[in-house]
This record gives structure tokens, C-alpha cells and sequence, in this order.
């Protein structure tokens, strides 16, 4: 048994659930301060995502470490890079949560155009994706993982679907354009978000078999899953 | 492919077998040491052969040139094909197998002569040379072996004044000089210095153009290094056998995972 190496990765995985729990309340406190439109709120999302960079450095950090001195193999090779990916997607849901927390705050301080678009439903759907890739990391599991990246074409249909909406809310009221134009984005950064999730959840399987999913579509997770 | 033993990862591109070992049963006296052994070993590639102490790795080596029949007690059934000719027929010319198939053992073992005569030793005799065409086949084996350049103002000295990994790559020089097909390597750097390690490990990758190369090591990284394909042996048996890079980055193997991963062994 190689202790050195099983403690560094039990201090790995420890490491990414608090940089996941970081990033799910980072993106559920932005799309609350979205809805909500407060400010406060948006603003401490908006300085916490420095903490989250400091957290990914340091994974990627020990992650480079253990590669270099432990040298690992099989299913702890995969882990390792694994998590160098998941990482990294990780930090960039949380630049994004920051992102949208901007819009929230814009969105606050601007015109009260509260309720004209009600994009409640891509929210949910996008912050349930994240929690299910977080969870699915947590377990290890596949179906779960599965589940999420099935989601992920509903939340492009809603953002192809906001587009149209604002387009013609535009047109209508053109004086609220700013408002606009804030929700688009917010809604642009969840559709990446759910894209993220999805990355996390194709690393989440290879973690686990040592397939590479990516690119290959939905049936052909499916069908590997099954295997 | 009748490879019972052989459970994962199959070549992709057709590669030609230059040892084929089908059911191979080895004994020390009563003991069994290997069971039902099946395994291609393919042409100019570098096969490396991993597993806990004692499992059978060297045994296996050994039969490859059947240097265990020194040992009256040790025996081998069931059959091993070097090119579709099943080496262990007792009809089989030994010396000239054993030209076929070199052997590099763990420790150096230079011969008590110079380092001329240590690479000389196999073409006298093997061939019925010239002594002109002596001189030149040593020239292109110590090139060959990667240490001409260091012992060409040294060539009457002794082979065992040398350091550790010049020794060994006398070794590997005095093995190709007799132009074999295969060359067997037991832990061929396990007693030289890091160094060394790494000129060996060169020369492996440059040998193999040319040679096909069974490496037993215990050294898993130097397995994943410098072998083409890797097999797993434990108590004798062959868990899993494939593609180098698939058996250190997803083995198919629950057993194959723990020994690599460190978890037992």
C-alpha cells in the first residue's frame, strides 16, 4: 500500500468538494441576487471569486505534486488528471457565477423591469445540472453524471429560446435595453455553466472506467455506462 | 486466437509473433511454477514482464532459451513457438537457440577478458571468422550497444574494470555480437546506477529497430517507459497482457489495478 501517495489524494479529493461547495453557492447565491435583485448580495459573490481562484491554483498545485512525485498509474493516474480538468471547470463556474452576480448587480442598481422575463425555470434546471455534477463527483457516480449531461441540451433550448424573447421585448420596450440585455447575458452564462457541468460529469465517467466520452453523444454514454 | 489466458487490449495493427507460448507448465522438481501459460510475444517490440516476487516472471524468461536445463530438476511441457518452431522439442539445436535468444541478467557479467575478447567470445564461437571481420563486428556491436565511443581507446583492457552500466552494455554488446533475434533481459538495470539506468533504457528503445526484447523488471515506471506491451503475471498465471499504455492508465484487471496502483504486492 502506498500510504504517501493514497494520503495525497485523500487531501486531493477533500480539496475539490470544498472548491465545489465554494462554486455551488457562489452560482446559487449570483442567480439569487438575479431574481431577487440585490445588490448586496451580488457583490459578495463578485469578491468571493478570489477565494475560489486561490482554491484552484492550489489543487492544481497539489495535483502536479503528486504527479511528479508519486508518479501514480490506473485508476489514480486518471483521478489525478481528472481532477486537474474538473478543477479548472470548477473555477471557471465560479468566474461565471461572478459574471452573472455583475449582471445581478447591474440589473439592481438599473431600472425596475422586475418579472418581465421569467427565466426562473433555466435557473433551476442549471443550478439542479451543477448540483448533480457535484454530487455525481462526490459518489462516483456514473447515472447521475448521465442524468446531468441529458439535461444540458434543455438549457440550450432555453437560452436560444431567451434570445428570441429579448429580441422581441426589445423591439417593444426599446427604452429598457440595458435590462435587456443583462438577463441575456445571465442567461448566455448558465447556458455555459450547464456546459461546464457537462465537462465535469464526461471526466466524472472517464474517472471511473477510463473511457473518454467526450464528442461521442449521448447514446454512446449510454451505452458504455451499460457495459 | 487460442490465448486463454490473455484478457485484454489485443494489438490494434497486425503485428507479426515471433514467440508463441501455448500452454507452458514449468516445475522445480514437484514444485509448479507456471500454469497453462499462453502468450504472443510480437516481433521488434519490447514485451515487459511485471508482477510480485516469485510470481514467475524470470521463470518464464528462462524458458525462452531453456537455460534451466542446467538444472536437472527443472522442466518445462506444453510448447513455445520461435517462429513456428517449437523450442522446446528435444530436437532442438541448444547452442544455436541460445544464439537466437541472448540473455541479460541482472547483474553485469563481463567475462574475465578484455573488453575485445568479451564481445569477440560469441563470434568465435558461433561464425568462422576472419580476424578482420572480427574487429569490425565488435566495432559495430559496441556501437550497437551504445559504448564504443567510451571504450574505443580501451578495448585490451579488462571488461570488469568498467563501471556498472558500461558492464552491462558490454553485456548487451556481447549478446548482439552473435546477431540473435531475441534478446532476454532480467532486470537488466536493477544493480546499476540511475544513470546508467537511463543509457540502458536508451539503448532498448534504439534495439528494438532491430531486436525483439522480453524485459522482466520490477520496476513498474521502467515498464511503462520502455515496453510496447506488458504482461502481468501472479502465482505463476498471466492476468493480463495488452498495450502498455492501456494496462498503466485503465487495466482490465482488478488484480492487475491493485499491483500497479500499489495496493498489494
Amino acid at each position: 500500500m502506498n500510504i504517501h501517495l493514497n494520503n495525497a489524494i485523500a487531501n486531493l479529493k477533500k480539496d475539490i468538494l470544498i472548491l465545489c461547495s465554494m462554486v455551488e453557492n457562489a452560482v446559487r447565491s449570483a442567480v439569487d441576487a438575479a431574481v431577487e435583485n440585490d445588490a448586496e448580495k451580488a457583490l459578495k459573490v463578485i469578491d468571493n471569486d478570489e477565494t475560489i481562484d486561490k482554491k484552484e491554483i492550489a489543487i492544481e498545485e497539489e495535483c502536479l505534486k503528486i504527479l511528479a512525485l508519486y508518479q501514480p498509474v490506473a485508476s489514480d493516474l486518471r483521478y489525478v488528471v481528472a481532477c486537474l480538468k474538473v478543477n479548472n471547470d470548477l473555477e471557471r463556474i465560479g468566474d461565471l457565477g461572478s459574471n452573472i452576480a455583475k449582471r445581478a448587480k447591474a440589473i439592481a442598481e438599473g431600472k425596475n423591469c422586475k418579472g418581465e422575463i421569467d427565466f426562473k425555470p433555466m435557473m433551476d434546471i442549471t443550478r439542479s445540472m451543477l448540483k448533480g455534477a457535484l454530487d455525481s463527483l462526490i459518489y462516483m457516480n456514473e447515472v447521475l453524471a448521465l442524468e446531468v449531461i441529458e439535461k444540458d441540451d434543455i438549457v440550450d433550448e432555453y437560452n436560444c429560446q431567451m434570445f428570441k424573447d429579448v429580441k422581441a421585448l426589445i423591439q417593444k420596450h426599446p427604452e429598457n435595453v440595458d435590462y435587456y440585455l443583462n438577463m441575456l447575458s445571465v442567461s448566455r452564462y448558465l447556458e455555459r455553466i450547464a456546459d461546464l457541468t457537462t465537462n465535469i460529469c464526461e471526466d466524472i465517467i472517464y474517472m471511473n472506467r477510463g473511457d473518454i466520452v467526450r464528442h461521442g453523444g449521448i447514446p454512446s454514454i449510454r451505452k458504455i455506462i451499460q457495459n | 486466437m487460442e490465448n486463454s489466458n490473455i484478457i485484454n487490449h489485443q494489438p490494434e495493427e497486425k503485428k507479426s509473433t515471433k514467440i508463441s507460448v501455448r500452454n507452458l507448465n514449468f516445475y522445480y522438481g514437484a514444485h509448479q511454477a507456471l500454469f497453462d501459460n499462453n502468450i504472443d510475444i510480437l516481433e521488434k517490440q519490447v514485451t515487459a514482464i511485471i508482477g510480485p516476487s516469485g510470481c514467475g516472471k524470470s521463470t518464464l524468461l528462462r524458458t525462452f532459451n531453456r537455460i534451466y536445463q542446467l538444472y536437472r530438476e527443472q522442466r518445462a511441457d506444453g510448447s513455445i513457438l520461435l517462429d513456428g518452431e517449437n523450442i522446446l522439442d528435444n530436437s532442438v539445436d541448444i547452442l544455436e537457440l541460445r544464439r537466437k535468444v541472448g540473455m541479460i541478467f541482472q547483474k553485469p557479467t563481463p567475462f574475465p577478458m578484455s573488453v575485445f575478447d568479451n564481445v569477440a567470445y560469441p563470434l568465435k564461437l558461433h561464425f568462422s571468422l576472419s580476424k578482420s571481420e572480427i574487429v569490425e563486428r565488435v566495432e559495430k556491436a559496441l556501437r550497437g550497444a551504445s559504448l564504443w565511443d567510451e571504450v574505443k581507446d580501451k578495448l585490451k583492457k579488462s571488461g570488469m574494470a568498467l563501471s556498472g552500466g558500461q558492464q552491462q552494455r558490454l553485456c548487451i554488446a556481447r549478446a548482439i555480437a552473435g546477431e540473435p533475434e531475441v534478446l532476454l533481459m532480467d532486470e537488466p538495470t536493477s544493480a546499476i546506477d540511475p544513470v546508467g539506468t537511463l543509457k540502458v533504457e536508451d539503448l532498448i528503445e534504439e534495439l528494438k529497430q532491430e531486436f525483439t526484447i522480453v524485459i522482466v523488471t520490477h520496476n513498474m515506471q521502467q515498464a511503462a517507459r520502455i515496453s510496447d506491451y506488458t504482461a502481468f503475471y501472479f502465482q505463476g498465471k498471466i492476468i493480463e497482457f495488452g498495450i502498455t499504455e492501456k494496462i498503466f492508465t485503465s487495466p482490465a484487471n482488478k488484480q492487475t489495478e491493485d499491483y500497479i496502483t500499489g495496493r498489494f504486492g
